[in-house]
């Protein structure tokens, strides 16, 4: 009798146990998330993304809020009776300029804080346009397929065999008023071909998957098939793209601009193009280009570790 | 019940109406120009009328998927040829145009298929998948198809079916997920469906449902049903008409009941003496059908099965055995130089 008793007693430990157990995985698995909630919910514990989105968060809030949070006005020549183009051609620190002026004497902070404008503009405005061109041609590419996917594929290709910043380079100079949006323009085309390749990839695969394959046998014309069933199931590694892309374009912009490809007009500030002007004082004031510099690596760096890991969040498999 | 038997004209299980389905010497290869060929459906006839629940069964890779969506039109466009004829209610399927087709599908014609979750598309609400069809074949305002749709999903058994309506796909459960999928099939009332292993990768409880289900929309709606499988269990369930396909051509055609008492072809035989049984005694061995399906088909010189047959004699390796009614039973068709006696226990036994 006492072993049946410790019997059912160690039967209810048991099914506690598994009651536990169920209770754990099944509010783990199936509690009617969408990819997207479960996605989020592997992001918000990812220290990676955290500190990526941090950056971002940061730097776009400083975008925004730029004019009111720089000192001073960053094109007002406020240091301009210290600049000796002899002596002493750069301002150093002082009161109320903690980094000092540029050799054309506006507070160097301020500079930096609303240069943030124009680098989220063309960061942003670039990835749009190649988003969007590179959507149009990947969807007619993996959407219509035969001869308009070779036809699109073939002019992808060569757009790829290229160096993307030869080919920019090239966009931006055959401009002979070069602006903010030459610049814009000449790195969106460069993202073109990638997105398109990339989006080709994935509706070819969703074109043979399943679910396609039941909708064409429920009589769905193929342009519902392509909008509805192939396209919002193959954006997951475009968006993911997008994310890498805004940091490559913002150092691609840089690199215009340092180049003297981008806007001449330096009332405007922008972070490569104060890195361009900041090469005749290299040597002797290095801080000038560093500033600048730092920036741009910071919010590459914000971007990029975003992206790796939405990549990694988005994509099960290459989840570790 | 069944009767005359001739190449063209299959024996009627039940209610011998005029076929809704005919499928003719259908041949589908793939390959070709320089590559290899490779021939997975061989000249298959079968026929199915509106009310009939007709089986093809088989082992994996001896045509049966192929058949099917074949049939539908749904096979790549490149790289494979399909010659023979399908007609489905006196129209020519295989010549008709892609606009045409489109009409027929999900409207006439339905197919249900084997994965119910990769067969749903994953980033769109279950009620907009549903009503897609009917906004497409009926042409139903959003609001009259949502409406529809709430009901085709209470009617498949789907509970609180407004509630899943706006739910997606990875939220329901596998049978649930089928369901959905018959009643996106169901949704226009087709007049033929065409259920692809529907319940393979269901557990057997979810399974039973779902056979009752598709079962019931027969028996009530007259419509007519084509089921694959591999599953002998399902045929004894539900078909009127069995059709054994081995290496891309149909081996043996019987009634259900006929089929299960007697097998003729080995190849059958062996596939109702593999199915494991409770009353054997325990610690038995199973008796699988020897050896795996080939990759070629080589009906040109003798029986395909051959190889893997128990009961070979020596002309089964020289002469390709035609299907023709069966001399000793005259209830079937049959492709055998050699068939199994038609005393069951024996056959059984024997492959």
């Amino acid at each position: 009798m006492s072993e049946n008793t410790s019997g059912s007693r160690w039967g209810d430990k048991k099914k506690a146990k598994i009651d536990s157990l169920a209770k754990s995985t099944s509010k783990k698995d199936d509690e009617g998330v969408s990819l997207l909630q479960s996605a989020w919910r592997r992001l918000r514990t990812d220290v990676v993304f955290l500190i990526g989105a941090t950056i971002i968060v940061l730097f776009i809030l400083l975008a925004i809020f730029a004019p009111w949070i720089a000192p001073h006005d960053p094109s007002a020549q406020l240091l301009l009776d210290q600049v000796r183009p002899q002596t002493n051609p750069v301002p150093g620190p002082q009161e109320g300029f903690p980094l000092g002026a540029d050799p054309a004497g506006r507070d160097l902070l301020s500079r930096l804080i609303v240069g943030s404008q124009q680098t989220l503009i063309v960061g942003v405005f670039a990835t749009l346009g190649g988003l969007l061109g590179g959507l149009t041609l990947g969807t007619l590419a993996g959407g219509i397929g035969g001869w308009v996917d070779s036809a699109i594929m073939r002019v992808v290709d060569v757009m790829l065999s290229i160096p993307s910043l030869l080919m920019a380079f090239s966009i931006a100079a055959v401009f002979a008023n070069p602006t903010q949006w030459t610049v814009i323009l000449a790195i969106a085309i460069i993202q073109v071909p990638i997105f398109a390749r990339l989006l080709r990839g994935s509706m070819l695969a969703q074109r043979h998957s399943d679910h396609v394959l039941a909708a064409r046998s429920l009589g769905v014309k193929p342009a519902p098939i392509v909008f509805r069933h192939m396209l919002p199931n193959s954006l997951g590694p475009v968006i993911v793209q997008a994310t890498l892309v805004l940091a490559t374009s913002i150092i691609d912009a840089a690199a215009l601009s340092f180049l003297g490809l981008g806007n001449p007009d330096d009332r405007q500030p922008e972070w490569g193009q104060m890195l361009g002007k900041a090469q005749d004082y290299f040597n002797t004031y290095p801080h000038l280009a560093f500033y600048p510099a730092i920036c741009i690596i910071i919010v590459a760096l914000g971007f990029t570790l975003m992206g790796e890991s939405l990549r990694e969040a988005l994509d099960p498999k290459s989840r570790r | 019940m069944t009767t005359t038997t001739s190449h063209a004209s299959p024996p009627a299980a039940s209610g011998s109406n005029q076929p809704l389905l005919e499928v003719e010497d259908l041949r589908v290869t793939f390959g070709g120009r320089k590559g290899p060929q490779f021939t997975a459906v061989d000249g298959i006839s079968f026929s199915v009328a509106p009310g009939q629940t007709v089986g093809l069964v088989g082992e994996s890779g001896c045509g049966k998927s192929v058949t099917s969506l074949a049939i539908m039109n749904l096979l790549p466009g490149r790289g494979n040829k399909v010659t023979g004829s399908v007609r489905f209610d006196g129209k020519e399927l295989l010549t008709l145009g892609d606009a045409a087709m489109r009409d027929l599908r999900g409207a006439d014609l339905a197919m249900i298929f084997q994965d119910p979750l990769s067969s749903l598309n994953p980033v769109v609400p279950l009620g907009v998948q549903v009503s897609e069809v009917l906004q497409r074949h009926r042409r139903m305002k959003k609001p009259a198809a949502n409406k529809r749709s709430e009901e085709l999903l209470g009617k498949v058994g789907i509970p609180d079916p407004t509630r899943r309506l706006n739910e997606y796909p990875h939220q329901l459960s596998g049978g649930m997920r089928q369901r959905a999928l018959i009643a996106m099939a169901l949704a226009c009332e087709p007049r033929m469906l065409i259920a692809d292993e529907p319940t393979t990768a269901l557990d057997v409880t979810i399974q039973a449902q779902i056979l009752a289900l598709l079962k019931e929309l027969v028996e009530e709606s007259g419509t007519a049903l084509m089921m694959i499988t591999h599953d002998l269990g399902v045929v004894a369930g539900l078909c009127d008409e069995v059709n054994v396909l081995y290496g891309g051509r149909i081996v043996e055609r019987a009634a259900r009941h006929e089929l299960f008492a007697t097998p003729r072809h080995p190849y059958t035989g062996g596939l109702l003496a593999s199915i494991p049984r409770l009353d054997l005694p325990r610690g038995g061995r199973l008796n699988p059908v020897k050896g795996s399906v080939a990759d070629n088909i080589p009906w040109d010189e003798g029986c395909a099965f051959a190889p893997r047959c128990n009961s070979v004699i020596d002309v089964c390796t020289q002469k390709s055995p035609d299907l023709a009614p069966d001399e000793a039973t005259s209830d079937r068709l049959l492709r055998c130089h050699n068939p199994l006696t038609t005393d069951a226990s024996d056959s059984t036994q024997e492959a």
